[in-house]
């Protein structure tokens, strides 16, 4: 289990922390077995692709508090993705029916090259007073970047010297490129920014329930309005105030282990509240023990009892008329990896068979150290083995020579920029944008309803693929898709 | 100039990878932390195209290549890039952390280039430029280590130009732009080199570059020192024509100008132009009517901003050709130094009634400040109805503004009342395909673009 440390200044990396890795070629057993033994070896690729870094992640939980401005201390390209994430702020504030939307405050400090020489630390300290005079925010939160990290930018103490001068948190959050193969390291950077920063201690304890999410719909309302309990989805479209107690709440889910898995085991170890620890709830079986869950830490049992049965019979009869539809169909899974486990799990459920996976890299335990919160093991365990599992790290040509190879109906992709390439060879795709669309009971016949459209509906795919090209040779298209990845050969070396 | 951004519209020295992507199948080879390649990508591009996104390759630096360089990490990367992708010219592009660290990618990539790979290599950590000074160094690049070897050897070619103008991807409309541009040149005669995009013929078209009568430098700035450098290895003359010309009245004054230059025959480029202009005036006036006469407003003073070449593009459109007044115009490129006087000129030269208020700032922030301070303080909402009181007085003209602007002057306009088209990075709200707005064409298309969303504003 981490010790969250809310004295040190930055997170530990994943791959320290987790012992998370970005390279493996197996089978999906395989890889629970050597977490289960201990940590996984790390596999390097002699090849790469250019993949994310764990900036963006951080950027994309801090920037969309409400009341806050973010300074980028970065030369100007690391900020080239600050409308992308201001538009999914503005789109979102309204989908969720906030007042009064705004737009993202976001600033960079624009380092030079004569900066590297003699250092960015007045200019740093100049945007955060400029931020400070434009925006009039609760909280400014200062990233970095490889830049500012390989200078030795101290921005912790720069932190520090401004929240006494203008009397508000100015918060560090260390996220520099290069210091996590692992861009989800980047949540955990953010996630310790706000604990360190800004929630307090619980002045009591309330009905209340965390849920950490991206930007999705709401889709526990339902459930938790019926067990008695308020619902707050953090970090996004959260106004400073909102954040400060969240420590209050008496437990915490989740959407994706992936993303909080820092935060919530940060709630419960500082303050109290309970993480749900199982796996979010994906799929039949992996809905089950989850409400399960619920149940027992919320003591209700019986409530959720009932529900189970009335959501079994609602929805089994829809699920078995979908499993018709896609008898006998293959898909293949590309995305992160709690998301993938889950995506896998609700192939498998709907009759699919997953014929591969290629997921983004993999944490062998979480933060709270529960083998229970395992995702990939619990899908193994009901729904048996996936042959071909590959921890990618999001490289493209590895995916395109596995699929060329495939012969995979549909792909289920999570990320951006990984449907075209299956588009190229014909093969139909979804990219599951909203994450909390597919969750739960009801979410299992949405995500079918999705998949059969996807399948269907494949007329631009099929003209596409005629006319634009993939750009691999074909001298790779004909190797091991996984030539390039170094050291596992031989697994049991693990 | 204050120097700190908010609202950035334009990417680091490594945006040069969109320079090389826009070349058919050339492949950028990045040497950088593992999200530095994607920063630039989430700015510029929609799509991935060919190898852009995801298919770049890229070595991703971590903390050991930081400690112990990455110099044997790249040599793989380059390797396995040739190995694994179908290009015709790969770039090696570092990011800060090579050359911070002080990576020697000259060393790695001659090894390649002595093989007679089409490699070059390029230092683009982020700090040291921006992609409006990357552009250039990376075509120079190309130039003075693949094209320069493997050069044709025919000499020069009376009437073949090269043509440096738009920075593709970070003009959004770069593929439209050139695609016009080529199409006006060849219309007067020429043979032109366009080098990137839908309408070039790749690298084929690059090695001809040493065999130019001449080059054409269609942007304020960018694209200046690939001229110079042409003239000083192949003594290649070259002609400045200092924005981008947007309508009738510019594009019949470059064609003039590169007549001129060029020595074409003069009646054959009159011809051209009457043609052209012909057509493009006979097409205005189907809209005359509604420009005189539409009664609920039009915008009477616009904003733009956008880099020096847009903006002084659009200023002399937009006053010149459909009478729209300038407000203040901000130019969001950091223009070097040494271009800043020459820019500004060009500014005094676009209205001999006019003047053009300009500002350089990389901080569109504080720019977006002004105009809002600007339009709220100057005349108030429009008003176009109280004429009730006799006498005209500022109080009582039209203030509507139209905004020009990235997807950062949405929410902006929205608050002003302004009607906003999108013509700058970062462009959220538009797909743009192989539209533009320069030349002939360009100009119709504007004019479209602009009163459409005049139009879409009343329910």
């Amino acid at each position: 289990m981490t010790k969250i440390n809310l004295e040190q200044s930055e997170v530990e990396v994943r791959e320290k922390r987790l012992g998370s890795i970005t390279g493996f070629n197996g089978t999906a057993k395989e890889l629970i077995s050597y977490c289960q033994d201990g940590k996984p070896k790390e596999c390097n690729r002699n090849f790469s692709q250019c993949t994310g870094c764990n900036a963006s992640t951080a950027f994309c939980q801090l920037a969309m508090i409400r009341d806050i401005a973010v300074v980028n201390h970065a030369p100007v390209g690391c900020a080239g993705e600050f409308y992308n994430y201001n538009f999914i702020f503005r789109v979102g504030q309204k989908q969720r029916g906030v007042d009064n939307p705004i737009h993202g405050r976001y600033f960079n400090t624009n380092i030079q090259e004569r900066d590297t020489v003699f250092g960015a630390s007045d200019k740093l300290i100049e945007t955060i007073r400029e931020a400070y005079r434009r925006v009039n925010p609760k909280v400014i939160f200062v990233t970095t970047s490889c830049a500012s990290g390989i200078i030795g930018e101290d921005v912790e103490q720069i932190s520090q010297t401004l929240s006494e001068e203008l009397g508000i948190p100015v918060i560090y959050c260390s996220c520099e490129g290069f210091r996590s193969r692992i861009w989800t390291t980047g949540f955990d950077a953010a996630y310790h920014s706000i604990l360190r920063g800004i929630v307090k201690e619980p002045r009591k304890r309330v009905k209340r329930i965390n849920v950490i999410n991206f930007w999705g719909s709401h889709v526990f309302d339902k459930l938790f309005k019926r067990l008695g309990y308020e619902l707050q989805y953090i970090i996004p479209f959260s106004k400073v105030e909102d954040l400060e107690y969240i420590s209050e709440a008496t437990a915490t889910i989740q959407i994706c282990s992936t993303l909080s898995t820092y935060l919530a085991a940060g709630l419960e170890q500082l303050y109290g509240v309970i993480e749900i620890k199982s796996p979010p709830a994906f799929g039949i079986n992996g809905t089950d023990i989850w409400m399960r869950e619920i149940g027992r830490v919320l003591d209700c049992g019986d409530e959720i009892e009932k529900i189970i049965q009335e959501q079994h019979e609602k929805v089994r009869p829809e699920i078995e008329k979908y499993r018709e539809k896609f008898k006998g169909k293959k898909a293949y899974v590309t995305a992160g990896a709690a998301h993938g486990h889950a995506l896998m799990a609700l192939l498998k459920d709907l009759g699919f068979e997953v014929e591969g996976a290629a997921i983004f890299h993999h944490d062998p335990i979480y933060d709270n150290g529960d083998k229970t919160s395992d995702a990939l093991a619990q899908m193994v365990e009901y729904h048996g083995d996936v042959k071909n599992y590959s921890v990618c790290n999001k490289q493209i040509y590895e995916l395109v020579n596995s699929l060329n190879k495939s012969k995979a109906d549909v792909i289920i992709a999570r990320h951006m920029g990984m449907t075209t390439c299956a588009a190229k060879l014909g093969i139909p795709s979804l990219l599951v944008t909203d994450e909390q669309f597919i969750i739960g009971y009801e979410g299992i016949l949405k995500f079918a309803s999705r998949v059969f459209d996807a399948l269907d509906k494949d007329e631009f795919i099929i003209n596409y693929s005629k006319h634009c090209k993939l750009p691999y040779s074909k001298w790779w298209l004909e190797q091991n898709p996984f030539l390039f990845l170094g050291g596992n050969n031989h697994v049991e070396n693990y | 100039m204050s120097k700190i951004i908010e609202q950035p519209r334009f990417s680091c020295a490594l945006g040069a990878q969109q320079t090389v992507l826009a070349i058919k199948k050339g492949v950028p080879i990045v040497h950088s932390g593992p999200g530095c390649s994607r920063h630039v990508y989430g700015l510029l591009q929609r799509g991935q195209g060919y190898v852009g996104g995801n298919n770049i390759p890229c070595t991703n630096a971590d903390e050991s290549d930081v400690i112990f360089g990455g110099e044997e990490k790249l040599d793989k990367v380059i390797d396995g890039a040739f190995k694994i992708i179908d290009g015709d010219i790969f770039v090696v592009l570092t990011g800060c952390t090579a050359d911070i660290v002080g990576d020697d990618i000259g060393s790695v990539v001659s090894k390649y280039q002595e093989e007679g790979k089409p490699i070059v290599y390029l230092e683009t950590g982020g700090f040291k430029s921006n992609n409006f000074v990357s552009h250039s160094a990376v075509v120079n690049a190309i130039i003075d280590q693949y094209v320069d070897k493997y050069k044709d050897s025919e000499g020069v070619k009376r009437g073949l130009v090269n043509v440096f103008s738009s920075i593709p991807y970070q003009d959004i409309f770069w593929n439209g732009n050139l695609k016009e541009l080529k199409r006006v040149l060849e219309g007067i005669g020429l043979e032109v080199n366009i080098l990137f995009g839908i309408q070039s013929k790749g690298i084929e078209e690059w090695k001809k570059i040493p065999n130019a009568e001449f080059n054409l430098v269609v942007n304020s700035w960018v694209g200046l020192e690939v001229a110079e450098n042409l003239k000083s290895k192949y003594n290649t003359p070259y002609l400045h024509f200092p924005y981008l010309p947007i309508g009738a009245i510019e594009t019949s004054k470059l064609l003039r100008e590169v007549g001129d230059f060029a020595k074409l025959d003069k009646e054959s480029v009159e011809i051209f132009i009457e043609r052209e202009e012909e057509v493009y005036y006979e097409t205005l006036d189907d809209a005359a009517e509604f420009l005189l006469e539409f009664r609920y407003g039009l915008p009477n003073v616009f904003y733009v901003l956008s880099d020096s070449s847009y903006v002084i593009g659009f200023s002399r459109f937009l006053i010149n050709e459909l009478g729209i007044m300038p407000g203040k115009q901000f130019v969001i490129e950091d223009t070097p130094e040494k271009y800043i006087e020459r820019v500004t000129k060009e500014f005094e030269n676009i209205s001999k009634r006019r003047k053009v208020d300009v500002e350089f700032t990389v901080d569109a922030g504080l720019a977006q400040e002004k105009i809002k301070e600007l339009q709220e303080n100057n005349h108030g909402q429009f008003d176009l109805y109280t004429f009730g009181e006799g006498e005209r007085s500022d109080k009582h003209l039209n203030n509507r503004a139209l905004i020009l602007g990235s997807a950062w002057e949405k929410d902006l306009s929205e608050r002003l009342n302004a009607d906003y088209l999108t013509i700058a990075a970062p462009f959220t709200y538009r797909l743009v395909l192989s539209g533009g707005y320069v030349g002939y064409n360009g100009g119709l298309r504007a004019i479209e673009d602009i009163y459409d969303k005049v139009l879409g504003s009343y329910n």
